[in-house]
């Protein structure tokens, strides 16, 4: 049975640009999917898509068990949308404009009355209300923004990049926020640039690339493609490394996947590919100890998801302006990335088996 | 009572009386009101909207006035009354850059995304805008006539064809609105908006028998003149006024002004209309 949000081969063209080459999406209901691509990859356009604003080129979507291409006031009905820009009236106070987006859900006037602020106070805007949101700050904004969408507690939201140029502490609080929302029970769709984001909120995470997906996964099974952990040693005596690189090699993985040990001369940092956490880590300070090496520093690192971004796009996530003039979907590069993350990923139900 | 729990006690959206059409009537009234709000909270745009039309009234009185004949005559007096439904006139349709710039306003800070993911009726957008524009022009209008008072401009005829008159002023003020509405969408940015919806309108209203005698212009002036949609409802009110100056030609427009004005405005309406909210609807950006 198809999730809550289910898109089968989406395609979108704006000129020559294929922003949207095929996309496949499945999110259960009551799970948060993480869209995450750099600029331009086609996630606002997949977004946009789902929530009725655009009509695909070609390609099959049901929001809610709607039909989004036959029934788009239906599906409007279900959802809450929260975009990139905090869609609200600046010059309306924040109760006024959650009255309104609550009057045009087809509330009637008193229910929108009593979900506005019973939202406002929710959402710590209660001193605010009767303030015109021109004078709220942006994580204010933001937060109204959220409010609206969700003045009928639809049951799928679907949120583009809802933390873009928020400060930390509002980011944080945006998170508890939308925490709180699928702790209840929404399906929610979420774009973002933002790894830590995604790996903070989302049950499953797509990664676009070229309006593609390019790979999915937890974010678990995403890192463990990058090869698992990696133990990191500064060693303090430039003449050291020679001994410190034989000591981590015999710890490196084994078998076919060997790793071998990275060596950064001016840095004096020695990376090596591991299994065994922190037992093993504990057991190379021991190694390295015994020799009398001193180290300025060791750790065991996980590979962020940035790392999978890397090595999945062969660009980071954040550095995409280049790529979004040249190259499409249909560029030979990106189909060889897609078959390199196969391959990684059947390599690592080998290894599993 | 826990965040949780408020949040998910949501109320659920109820049909409204009347099916669609009584859900567009209201969604539209929901956003006239949301714009009358604005206009209110930004009373500079309207001080200013009613700066523009004012001056004309002082600077084409008293500039022009005495030096352009009127019907044989060059009496300031008679120019001034000769002038108001002119200047009354464009006034009405200069509501037309207040609505693509509000429009394009709207696209561009992502409200036209969240109004169109919402279940709203798919013209009330556009025509709660137009209608918040309509009620503007009409306060407009009354300032204005009463500077037109203060500087000697009378009505010579009774009170129903003196309303009638500003009927027709409104009907056409409320048609540009709509081409407003159509330049804001297809612009996107509210500073190309604003110009966007000025600049066609200084021909559209000088190329016309608001501010000239036409009689005294090449031929084929004359003729755009005679047809153009804005002669028509001048020509409509100024005869409804009883002011001098009315155009003698054989042009249909300028012999039965009154049917022409209307006929003209519900054509624009209809038209600009149409191609509006059909651009609202595929709007991407």
């Amino acid at each position: 049975m198809p999730g809550a949000i289910y898109a089968e081969g989406l395609v979108k063209t704006f000129g020559e640009v294929r922003a949207l080459d095929g996309v496949d999406l499945d999110v259960p209901e009551g799970t948060v999917l993480g869209l995450l691509g750099p600029n331009g990859a086609g996630k606002t356009t997949a977004v946009r898509v789902l929530t009725t604003l655009i009509q695909p080129d070609s390609g099959k979507a049901v929001v809610a068990g709607l039909d989004v291409l036959k029934q788009p006031n239906e599906v409007r009905r279900s959802i809450g949308l929260s975009g990139q820009f905090a869609a609200i009236d600046e010059y309306l106070t924040g109760r006024e404009n959650l009255q309104m987006v609550g009057q045009l859900y087809q509330l009637t006037a008193r229910d929108a009355k009593k979900r506005a602020a019973l939202l406002l106070d929710r959402f710590h805007l209660g001193d605010a209300a009767d303030r015109t949101a021109k004078t709220y700050s942006g994580g204010m904004r933001r937060r109204l923004d959220l409010a609206a969408a969700l003045i009928v507690r639809p049951p799928v939201m679907f949120m583009d990049e809802p933390t873009t140029g928020l400060d930390p502490r509002n980011r944080q609080e945006l998170w508890g926020v939308i925490e709180e929302l699928v702790a209840d029970g929404t399906t929610l769709l979420l774009t973002t640039q933002y790894l830590e984001e995604a790996d903070r909120l989302a049950h499953d995470i797509a990664v676009v690339d070229h309006g593609r997906v390019i790979a999915r996964g937890t974010s678990d099974e995403l890192k463990a493609q990058m090869g698992g952990e990696r133990i990191e040693v500064v060693v303090h005596q430039h003449d050291e490394l020679g001994t410190a690189e034989a000591i981590l090699d015999k710890h490196s993985v084994q078998g076919p996947d060997k790793g071998s040990v990275s060596v950064e001369q001016h840095t004096r940092r020695l990376t090596v590919p591991v299994t065994g956490g922190a037992k093993l880590l504990a057991e190379v300070i021991r190694d390295l100890d015994a020799r009398g090496i001193e180290i300025d520093d060791i750790g065991l690192r996980r590979p962020t998801l940035d790392d999978v971004f890397i090595t999945l796009t062969g660009h980071a996530s954040e550095e995409s302006e280049i790529d979004e003039n040249g190259l499409d979907g249909d560029d030979p590069a990106s189909v060889q990335k897609q078959g390199k993350s196969r391959k990684q990923k059947d390599q690592k139900k080998g290894a599993v088996k | 009572m826990t965040a949780t729990t408020s949040v998910s006690s949501a109320p659920r959206p109820v049909a409204k009386a009347g099916g669609g059409l009584g859900q567009s009537v209201s969604d539209s009234l929901i956003i006239a009101k949301r714009n009358l709000i604005r206009m209110l909270r930004i009373p500079e745009v309207v001080v200013f909207g009613l700066f523009q039309p004012i001056m004309f009234v002082v600077l084409f009185s008293y500039v022009f006035g005495g030096s352009l004949a009127v019907g044989g005559s060059t009496d300031a007096g008679v120019y001034r009354e000769f002038l108001m439904a002119g200047i009354f006139a464009q006034t009405v349709t200069f509501a037309t850059a207040g609505a693509s710039a509000g429009i394009a306003e709207d696209m561009q800070k992502g409200l036209v995304d969240r109004f169109r993911s919402l279940p709203m009726a798919r013209g009330a957008v556009l025509t709660g805008r137009t209608l918040a524009d309509l009620v503007q022009t009409a306060l407009t209008l009354v300032v204005l006539a009463i500077v037109a008072l203060l500087v000697g401009w009378r009505t010579h005829e009774n009170g129903l064809k003196v309303l009638a008159g500003f009927g027709l002023l409104l009907l056409l003020g409320y048609a540009f609105t709509w081409i407003g509405a159509l330049i804001g969408l297809s612009v996107r940015s509210p500073e190309a908006a604003t110009s966007g919806g000025l600049v066609w309108l200084f021909p559209v209203t000088f190329v016309s028998n608001a501010f000239v005698d036409t009689s005294r212009m090449p031929t084929f002036l004359q003729h755009i003149a005679d047809w153009n949609p804005f002669s028509a409802t001048v020509q409509a009110s100024r005869e409804l006024f009883g002011n001098p100056g009315v155009v003698d030609s054989s042009a249909w427009p300028m012999q039965h002004p009154v049917l022409a004005s209307l006929i003209w405005s519900l054509l624009i309406l209809v038209v600009f209309r149409t191609l509006a909210v059909r651009k609202y609807r595929s709007a991407v950006d």
